[in-house]
Parts: C-alpha cells; structure tokens; sequence
C-alpha cells in the first residue's frame, strides 16, 4: 500500500550509551521506512542492538542523533500512535489487576464514554481469543495466554504502530506457532502496521512482509528484503515451501555474515 | 561521591533547620536547645566516666538480654521447626503471646525483681526472643525436601543431618532474627531504664527530663540514635557476611 | 488427609490449637493455688478482675481514649510514611540526600522521643499520638522507599509506552508494586505504636490502659494489674487480626500468584 508518504521514517539513527568505563555504541547509523499497513520483522544477531532500536521507535529512548517520525513529525516520547508488546510479559502485565484491569487501563487516561471503553476491551479480547479469561489474573494463565492478553492491551489502544519486542521468545513451540498465527491474523483482518523483532529467522520469514537484517553492534542495515510469499500462510504449507527455503536460507547467510564480520553499511537491496 | 556529598548536604540542612528554629523564637531554646549546645554538652559528657558507665550498663542489659533470647529461641524454635507435632500445638500459642506487647510485662517484672537489672532483663527477652524464634522456625522449616529425602536415604544420623542440612539453611535466618532482636533489644533496654528506673542511659534521660536539663535530654537522645546506628550496622554486616557463604538466594525481608 | 471423615479433622485441628492453652491455663491454676507468690493470680481471680476492671465506665474513661489515639496514630503514620515514601523512593536526589537522616531517626529508640515530645507540646493527647507516629512511621516509611525503588523496571517502562498520566501510574502501578513492602512496613508498626501507647501513658498520664496498669502495679493489686496485662495481649492480638484481614484483602493478588510459582 505504499502511497507516497510513509508512516515511520528512521533516518541516521545513532545511539551511544555513555557509561563510567566509556561510550558504548549500540546503534551506529541505521535508516529504514515503513509503510501503512505492513508487518516488518527485524532480525538480527543476538545481541545487536535490537531493543536499542525498538526503545528509540518507541519514543521510550533518545536517540543521540538522527530522527523517528511518525506520520512526518518526529518521535519525542512515548507516542498514542504506538504501542508496544515486551518479550517479558511476566513482567509487562500488572498481575494486581484482572485481565480486563490491564487492557483497560490504558483507555483510562482516553476520553471515551464507559461503554465505549468497555466495548473496547471486549473486542480486543474477543480477537486474541481470550473473552471468558476476562475475570482472572494474569498469573492465573499460562504463559502464552499472558502474551495474548498483552496482545490485546496493545491493539485495545488503537494504535497505527504495534511494535513488538520478541514477544514470542518465552513460550514453548506449540504455543508460539498460534501465536504467530494470531499475528498474521490480526494483520490480515485488522491491517495493523506492525514492526516486529526477533532473533528467530523461520520466525521472521514466516510473518513478515519485509525482513530488515541487522548486522552486529554497532548496528546498522545490512539488508532489506521483501518477503514474497502469498499473504495467506499456513505454518505447515508455507513452510514447505521452497521459496520460504530460499528466503530462510539468504537470511541466515546475512546473519553469519553480520555475527562474522564487522558491520559493512550495505545498502538496501531487494531479492525478488 | 555525588551520594556522599549529597548525604553531608542533607545533615547539613537539618542542623541549620534545628538551629533556626530555636534562632527565630519559634520554640523556646528551654524546650529546644541549639545543636552547638547539645554538641558541647556531648563532647563534655564523652569526658565524664559516669557516662561511660552508665552506657556500659546499659549495653551489658542489651547484651545480655539478646543472648539470653538468642539462646532460647534456637533450642526452642529448632525443636518446634523440626516436629511437626509441635509446630501444630504451640501454633496458637504462638499465635496469642506474640502480640503481647512486651512493656505490659514491666509492672510484673518491677514487682517479681524490683529495680534490678532482672527486671529489664525480663522485657528485653521477651521482646528479643520473638524475633529470633519466628526466623528460626521459617528457617528450620525452609530445609529442602529433596536435600532432606537424599541425606535420608545416604543414611545420615539425626546429628549429621542437623550439622550438615539443617543448620546452613536455617542460619541465614537466624542471622536475619538476630539483626531484628538486637534493634528491638535495644529499644527496650532504654525503655526499662527510663520507666523501671534501673541505671543506665535511659534513667539519665528521665532524670534530665525532670530536672528540665534540655541539653542534656537532647545529647542523650542522640547517643542512644548513635548506638542503634552502631547496632544495625554491626548486625547488618554480620548478617551479610553469613549470607555471603550460603548459596540461596531469598528475599531480604521476612515474611 | 483428604479421606478422612471431615468432623474428625475439624476435632483434631480443634485439639491442637486449644490443646496447649488449655493445659497452660490449668497448669497456670494450680500453681497460683499450692504457690505462697504473692505476685501470682489465679486464672479465676484475673478474670473476676478483668469483669470487674475493664468492663462498664473504666472501659469508656480509660481503653477508649488508649485505642482511640492508637487509632489516630496509626493511621497517620500509615498516610505520612506512604506519602513520604513515594516521593523519596522515586525521586533519586532527595534520596540520596535524606539517607543518612532517615538512617539516624530510625535507629533512635522510639521511646525516648516521649521526654522529647514532652517537653515540645507537654502533656496531652495530641503528644501521645506524635509520640505514636514519630516511632510507627519508620517501618513504613523504609519500607515505602524500598517498596517503591524496587518496582520493575518493564512495569514502568510499560506505563510510559501507554502513556498512563502520573496519578494513574501512582494509583495502578507503583502503589500496587509496593503493596507487598508497605504491609511489611504496616505489620512492624503495629507493634511499635502499641509499645509507644502504652509508655506515654505510663510515663506521662493520668488515664489510659498504661496508666491504669501502672498503678495497679503501685498500689499492689495484683489480680487488676495482671488483668490489664491480659487486656493489652488481646488488643496484641485484635490488631494482628485486623491486620491479617486487611492484608489478605490488599495482598490478594500477591499471595496467589506466591502460591502459584511454588507449586
């Protein structure tokens, strides 16, 4: 859907985090765009300065230099267009409130009438396909149960923007296949632009539209690669796939690359 | 460094707060001297073998006090922590003596020793005691159910499982009571004096109250702040120091 | 334990925790009686006392006004130390700068701060609740400050990611966090603000339980005086029921998820 104007612009972003026994460079020079309604996963090696770059998306970093914008005007804090999903949910998720609590709470501070609100909540539970854990707590639920209701927190606010910072790397496999599905899904349907991080290259392959490569710290692209599998997946078919093979296998070269060498500024080149 | 100097900055403030208030006439210097007096009024005292004395005493209630609870809280909470019958029947017991407030014990213990040491004793205990006893049978209880099935089915006699099992889980704990009894001990070795009257600091505070010795009541009062600074220091580091060789980690508080 | 027949449990439990009091409450009679200690009332003659004593105008002249400033002085270093807390636990100058005040005030025995307050207000109620509340805030105000310092990091950082305004963070965030810590804190000051209204009434009254007790004690009567040792443990223990109940109310969340992660 690109129409001219892109929906989050990164543009030199650098980031150096002062310390006592020196500057630590995170993010050296790191540019990318985004369009409405497109699903970004961003891979890199472990270590490289991904939830650097995601904190900066976010508004919860200042960048040292270079600019976020959002919808052409810059990311200066936390944004009501964004929102994100911790790898943590344990940790993310108030467990003094009840499922219903911690969706809702964000909406608090949002002027909308008490039905509105109420609605809200109800139809972001009804889309993670949690509507009768409404009542328990968050500690009372299994661990992809608890990202779920994180995922319904995020897109209960309405954001442009989801981001998600490895949401998935806690859960077991079954677990993380549905939740992948769940992702695509409410894509699909709600065509929520989201940025999405991970270190999981299947993973990535998998949901995105688009997969950024991130070298190894200091970060930068090192590739951009358009993701042209058909938008209906399925995690048995589409990962039989040949062309997912191939796709999986031109990322992972990149990330033994990035792991390897040091950070070579690559230009975005596209495999079609 | 930034914390240190900030810390100076705040002691700092507070003295010159203390020393306006008096300066502006907003209390009477007769109710609330100023901190150079009081400063003076110390240095003099710290020159004065009454002092010392009296000080000595009251460390040597404290003191003993804190032993004397320590002992009888771990032979008592050992065995409690350890059977469980017993921990079923003392557990109201427990439960109803606990909250007693240890000052409701003084006019019993003012009339069974009189104005005696004994008599401070008898509120330090029991106060102390508590403290140590509760940590020591959570400590007790915490032994590891699959560390106690091994050393069971190795063969260990009763005494080898207390050596080797029972008493490096539970002596964090006890560490933990002890840091707590010696702080309360304290408080009450004070308090005896002053309401009982046997010597020592906290008789001196009364004595100085009602002979409305402002300075002196204030000095004293920051020595005993000194002493219960002096003490959880000590306790704190000792505390750590047993913890540091012990392998678990566990919340700091009790529970 | 599941098959048993559930009246025979409920004897059993029944029988342990009465068990004990029981035989100490005989054992306490029959020493009183074959014992020559003056000192030493039988368990008949404190509770004859204890009817006598407390219950009817003594109860309305002298306990009401004890519990009644324990009340208020509780309750005020529960609003002050919460209040306080919260500000010096998230605000890291002020911290730092209070730190070795706070560590000098809390380390002075309570107690003799009542000669102190004394002499700065004299002898009234409204000094007996100072005195109160200058010893039963510690507990809660460290307590706060730690409660509040140790708040998780995603915690926060996942309000400000939704952009939730401060009261709302303060009310549904770090108040909640640091429930766990100030209850801590509460159950420590409960048993200082007990010890403190029954000193300020000894030293300086001439009402209230403390005064009361200590009298008894003056003038010799025995069986009064242990009945109001008798009164005082069970306000020990009506306050560690309350604050059992309104612990289990506030930290409900907290021991749930306890009891989860053990099993």
């Amino acid at each position: 859907m690109p129409d001219g104007s892109p929906l989050l612009r990164v543009e030199h972003l650098r980031k150096v985090y002062a310390s006592a026994t020196g500057d630590v460079e995170a993010v050296a020079d790191l540019s990318f765009t985004m369009d409405h309604g497109e699903l970004v996963c961003i891979v890199g090696p472990s270590g490289c300065g991904k939830t650097t770059l995601l904190k900066c998306l976010a508004g919860l970093l200042r960048p040292t230099s270079g600019v976020v914008e959002m919808d052409g005007s810059p990311v200066t804090g936390p944004s009501p267009a964004m929102a994100v999903v911790f790898q943590e949910y344990g940790r993310s998720l108030y467990p003094w409130l009840t499922v219903r609590g911690n969706v809702e709470l964000p909406l608090r501070h949002q002027k909308l009438s008490r039905a509105v609100r109420d609605r809200t909540v109800s139809d972001a539970l009804e889309a993670v396909g949690l509507p009768h854990a409404a009542r328990s707590h968050p500690w009372q639920l299994s661990g992809g149960m608890q990202q779920r209701v994180a995922i319904a927190r995020a897109i209960a606010y309405r954001p442009e923007v989801l981001i998600m910072d490895e949401p998935f790397a806690a859960v077991d496999a079954q677990t993380r296949a549905d939740l992948e599905d769940l992702v695509r899904e409410l894509h699909l349907t709600r065509g929520i632009s989201t940025v999405f991080v991970t270190h999981d290259i299947d993973e990535s392959v998998y949901l995105g539209r688009r997969v950024l490569v991130l070298s190894h710290a200091p970060t930068r692209v090192r590739e951009d690669l358009v993701i042209d599998l058909p938008p209906e997946r399925d995690q048995l078919t589409t990962r039989a796939l040949p062309r997912f093979t191939e796709l999986r296998t031109r990322v992972y070269e990149q990330i033994q690359r990035a792991k390897r060498g040091p950070a070579e500024a690559g230009p975005a080149i596209s495999v079609g | 460094m930034r914390k240190v100097l900030l810390g100076a900055t705040g002691l700092l403030g507070f003295l010159v707060v203390w020393h306006l208030i008096p300066a502006t006439g907003l209390v009477d210097p007769q109710y609330l001297p100023y901190p150079t007096d009081v400063a003076a009024r110390l240095l003099q005292e710290f020159r004065d073998l009454a002092f010392w004395r009296r000080l000595r005493l009251t460390m040597t209630a404290w003191a003993l006090g804190l032993a004397l609870a320590t002992l009888a809280a771990v032979v008592l909470g050992t065995a409690v922590g350890l059977v469980p019958f017993l921990r079923r029947a003392t557990h109201t017991t427990v439960e109803f003596l606990r909250p007693v407030p240890s000052v409701a014990l003084i006019p019993l213990a003012v009339l069974m020793f009189g104005l005696q040491l004994r008599a401070a004793l008898v509120i330090v205990v029991y106060a102390a005691f508590w403290q140590v006893f509760v940590q020591v049978i959570y400590g007790v209880a915490d032994v590891d159910t699959v560390a106690r099935d091994t050393a069971r089915s190795f063969g260990l006699t009763r005494r080898e499982r207390l050596r080797y099992l029972v008493l490096p889980t539970a002596l964090p704990y006890l560490m933990t009571g002890v840091r707590l009894a010696a702080a309360v001990a304290l408080i009450l070795a004070v308090t005896a004096e002053m309401v009982i009257g046997n010597p020592g600091l906290g008789r001196s505070i009364e004595l100085s109250r009602s002979a409305g010795d402002a300075v002196g009541l204030y000095g004293l009062v920051v020595v005993t702040g000194l002493l219960g600074l002096l003490v959880n220091l000590v306790f704190r580091l000792v505390e750590r120091r047993s913890l540091a060789w012990h392998q678990s980690v566990r919340s700091e508080e009790l529970p | 334990m599941t098959a048993r027949r559930p009246a025979l449990r409920i004897a059993a439990n029944l029988l342990f925790a009465l068990g004990l009091p029981a035989v100490a409450v005989v054992l306490w009679g029959v020493w009183s009686a074959r014992s020559d200690n003056r000192f030493l009332a039988g368990p008949l003659a404190v509770l004859d006392a204890f009817r006598r004593t407390w219950i009817g105008p003594a109860f309305v002249d002298d306990v009401l006004p004890s519990l009644l400033r324990l009340a208020l002085g509780i309750a005020g270093s529960i609003v002050l130390g919460v209040a306080a807390g919260i500000a010096i636990g998230s605000l890291r100058r002020l911290r730092e700068t209070l730190g070795p005040l706070l560590e000098f005030f809390r380390a002075i025995p309570p107690p003799v701060l009542i000669p102190v307050a004394m002499l700065l207000l004299g002898i009234t109620g409204t000094m007996k609740v100072v005195v109160i509340m200058s010893g039963a805030i510690w507990p809660i105000l460290l307590n706060t400050i730690d409660g509040v310092r140790a708040t998780d990091s995603v915690m926060l950082e996942t309000a400000d990611s939704y952009r939730i305004p401060r009261w709302e963070r303060l009310r549904f965030v770090v108040l909640p966090a640091a429930a766990p810590r100030i209850m801590t804190g509460v159950r420590q000051a409960l048993s200082v603000a007990l010890i403190l209204m029954v000193i300020s009434e000894m030293f300086a009254s001439s009402s209230g339980l403390g005064y009361r007790i200590a009298y008894f004690q003056r003038n010799y009567l025995i069986a009064e005086m242990w009945s109001g040792i008798l009164l005082l443990g069970l306000i020990g223990i009506l306050l560690a029921v309350l604050f059992g109940l309104v612990e289990r109310r506030v930290l409900r969340w907290y021991q749930g998820m306890k009891e989860i992660t053990r099993a």
